[in-house]
């Protein structure tokens, strides 16, 4: 059970991906297990104000559009859809389960969306509504307009490729008469012109674009080759000529489709990850407003001055200083401070931390955007303007080749002319040339490499966010950490289990069951689970009390215990502590610790010993993160970092030409995780965090590190590769183009070739991935 | 090869015909939820009585 809830399925992506299949679900069991607590769901629910989100259809039917989370698998849709059609007032209840979305059509006059919601949110699934038009970008339009013109290409490639292989055929065999030809010519001229200006006009957009703003990009050698293909077979079918290169026009297309779709897709997922999140975001307030009423208002409605109620177990929505109560704040978020801070009447509390032991109230100083949180999230976007924006490699070469393609044209024109031809001749072997180095191979070389690297890490938890973030992976030669949640586990943990006395422990733990503080949850963790529940009190900033068989019996800090400084445990241990003090027994030592991930000192080890330059930046006090660095063997670390200090660090590092990528989680990691070049969050980590992060790994293991790391090294290797196979093959090529050479057959067939190369030689990363599993 | 006239036309009219089929699939939503059309094929048909 404990397992489960600690597991909680990955906000980002939605997906769990290690139980898809097995030991998910017996009627929702994990979605039940994960959520935090199902009444506070529901009133944030209603917080989010559904109705008005409702649409209305012809009928007159209500329509509204929700995200869901925890859903994981098969049974999950089951059991949404299930609960939903039941009712009768539900025309349509539908599951998308790749994008966690809902979608229900009902008679409104029948029953209100609160309430026709309400069983899902109480078999655990979460739900938050939103406006579809807000989400559907132009993007989704855009998938589909090329994914139209692939099939369009894809079947008139097809076609004219089976006419041409008849011509050819006709060729060898030299029993094809001209009529014969010249018709087979003309059904393939009726196919592919039409193709052509369908299909190809992603490509002919995006070159008008760059030819208008004075640039040049591979799309204008791409679109030149396909109409000067085209319109040049044309000309050839008019005269009755023999050569017609409508085939290679239309595959051209088509391949160039494939990697612009892969490269597209690619994109649209890391910016659908980044829209879920924001729309997650939804907050309220409890307002005490002057007659002591209290009422819930979004956060957005909450002014200066105004009194705020923090329950057990909330984050605060803004910033403000606390009017009366007294607890302990959970401010690890913000700051990376493992301990919970004591907040008291009069001290400030800040936006995004946690209440974890008493109802607080809280008089608001700043709201929305001027909040800490707000600062953060400031800082994050200048130091995310402040990068320097990233040409991807692709890009680059582009930049070189299209001016050199150009160039190479031209000059076979020019000199079949002068050498003597016919100025039609000259142009036919000038397209020719182009036809021949239009980037086919390049075209693919990097999206198809993204596709299967991106599969690879997936496979192992890893999501690539950024569609450019495994080029900028494979660069880096710096890693920075930060320590709370990322290097260690975020989560104190119970150090001296076995010197301390069974009884005591499950008295211990009796008392903790009901606390939210971190310290009395690891003893919860640590003890039995056996035992009645204790009527116990908590003293924010001090500890627990109870009476057990009439003997007071204190679980807190030394001082409220009543223990002078001097009775030390044997072991010298400093760290955070808490002592069970009872009259007539002596006092017992409870020693805590937050331990490290799994696979931490490997990894760290592992890194230097590839070369890579390691640092520690944590927010956490000096002490705490020296011992950790010590024990991680990291040589470099800066403890006490602000937010804005971290920015400078990296900013520096930049400077001296270090190219870092980022390791955090914390709220207070987020503009560091902007500002490096690129940068990895956990899926435990503030949303602010994964938002900024390029890639997410989930599970507890930092070995995704090194494996993310590993995987973009090899993909670039790939993709360099992949572009030395294509400039090989325009070596061999592009001569004979320029000799005139290339016959309509040659063309097809060496362009197929190179592709499909290309695409080969990408699969290898997935072969690799196979062998190291076994 | 006068046979042509009528077969390339019949080869066309079946490839037009998959092409139709497709654009009409992508047309009716059928690419939008790809993980959960994997899924849905384990949810049991209600039974009828």
């Amino acid at each position: 059970m404990g397992g489960i809830a600690l597991d909680k399925p990955d906000a980002m992506s939605g997906r769990n991906l290690h139980d898809l299949g097995g030991d998910c679900c017996a009627g929702g069991a994990m979605a039940l297990a994960a959520a935090s607590g199902l009444q506070a769901d529901y009133h944030s629910f209603l917080d989010a104000d559904p109705t008005a989100f409702v649409q209305k259809d012809e009928q007159g039917n209500a329509m509204l559009y929700l995200l869901v989370e925890n859903m994981h698998c098969a049974n999950c849709i089951k059991n949404i859809e299930g609960a939903l059609s039941s009712n009768p007032a539900v025309e349509e209840a539908r599951v998308n389960f790749s994008t966690r979305r809902l979608f229900v059509r009902w008679q409104e006059d029948l029953e209100a969306a609160a309430d026709l919601l309400k069983p899902v949110i109480a078999l655990g699934y979460p739900l938050t509504p939103y406006n579809p038009e807000m989400m559907q970008s132009a993007s989704a339009e855009e998938d589909r307009k090329l994914l139209r013109a692939l099939a369009v290409a894809g079947f008139a490639a097809a076609n004219v490729m089976l006419l041409s292989v008849s011509v050819w055929a006709g060729l060898f065999s030299e029993d094809m008469g001209p009529a014969t030809r010249d018709f087979l010519h003309w059904i393939s001229a009726m196919i592919a012109l039409p193709a052509v200006a369908y299909a190809g006009q992603p490509f002919f957009k995006s070159a008008m674009g760059a030819l208008k703003a004075g640039h040049l990009n591979m799309d204008v050698p791409i679109s030149l080759a396909v109409v000067l293909a085209a319109g040049l077979s044309l000309s050839e079918t008019i005269q009755s000529g023999e050569h017609a290169y409508f085939d290679a026009s239309v595959t051209l297309l088509f391949f160039l489709l494939i990697g612009r779709y892969l490269d597209k897709a690619a994109r649209s997922k890391a910016r659908s990850a980044a829209e879920r999140l924001l729309l997650l975001k939804s907050v309220a307030a409890t307002i005490i407003d002057d007659n002591g009423e209290r009422r819930t208002v979004p956060v957005e409605a909450v002014l200066p001055g105004t009194r705020v109620q923090v329950a057990v177990g909330d984050r605060l929505p803004v910033d403000g200083v606390v009017s009366s109560g007294r607890s302990d704040i959970d401010v690890s978020l913000v700051t990376g401070e493992s301990l919970p801070a004591i907040a008291k009447i009069g001290e400030p509390v800040f936006a995004g931390t946690l209440n974890l032991s008493a109802p607080l109230e809280i008089t608001t100083t700043k709201t929305g955007d001027d909040t800490l949180l707000g600062d953060i999230v400031r800082l994050m976007e200048a130091a995310e303007q402040g990068r320097a924006k990233y040409v991807r490699l692709a890009d680059r070469i582009a930049h070189y080749y299209a001016p050199v393609v150009h160039i190479l044209a031209a000059v076979t024109f020019a000199g079949w002319w002068v050498f003597g031809t016919d100025w039609q001749v000259a142009l036919i072997q000038a397209v020719a040339v182009l036809i021949i180095t239009c980037p086919c191979a390049l075209g693919l070389a990097v999206p198809v490499v993204q596709v299967v690297a991106s599969g690879r890490l997936l496979g192992k938890g890893i999501l690539v966010k950024a569609a450019d973030g495994l080029e900028r992976l494979a660069q880096i030669d710096t890693v920075v950490f930060d320590k709370t949640g990322t290097l260690t586990e975020g989560r104190l943990d119970l150090l001296n289990r076995n010197q301390i006395i069974e009884d005591d422990l499950a008295l211990a733990s009796r008392m903790t069951r009901q606390s939210r503080h971190p310290l009395a949850m690891a003893v919860t963790r640590a003890g039995p689970l056996a035992g009645e529940e204790l009527e116990v009190a908590e003293i924010p900033g001090c500890g627990l009390q109870a009476i057990v068989d009439g003997v007071d019996v204190k679980l807190g800090n030394r001082d409220w215990c009543g223990l002078s400084e001097d009775i030390q445990s044997d072991d010298g241990f400093v760290g955070p502590e808490l002592w069970l003090a009872r009259a007539g027994s002596a006092p017992v030592h409870f020693q805590f610790r937050d331990h490290l991930r799994p696979g931490a000192e490997k990894m760290i080890s592992n890194l230097k010993k590839q070369g890579f330059k390691v640092e520690l930046l944590s927010g956490d006090r000096r002490s705490v993160v020296e011992n950790i660095a010590a024990d991680l063997g990291i040589d470099n670390w800066l403890a006490q970092q602000r937010p804005e200090d971290k920015v400078a660090r990296l900013k520096a590092m930049a400077e001296t030409g270090q190219k870092v990528v980022m390791v955090g989680d914390g709220l207070n990691d987020a503009p560091a995780l902007s500002a490096a070049y690129v940068s990895i969050s956990p899926a435990s980590a503030a949303d602010v965090s994964q938002t900024a992060a390029d890639f997410i790994f989930q599970g507890r293991d930092l070995e995704a590190v090194t494996e993310s790391i590993a995987v973009a090294r090899k993909s670039r290797r790939l993709v360099l590769q992949n572009f030395s196979l294509a400039f090989t093959y325009n070596a061999i090529a592009v001569p004979m183009a320029v000799a005139g050479m290339v016959t309509p057959l040659f063309a097809a067939i060496a362009m197929s070739a190179s592709s499909l190369i290309v695409c080969l030689n990408s699969m290898r990363l997935k072969r690799a991935g196979r062998e190291d599993r076994i | 090869m006068n046979v042509l006239i009528y077969l390339i036309p019949a080869a066309l009219f079946l490839g037009a015909l998959g092409l139709v089929a497709f654009l009409w699939s992508l047309r009716s939503g059928q690419y939008e939820d790809l993980d959960g059309a994997a899924n849905r094929i384990l949810i049991d048909d209600e039974e009828d009585p």
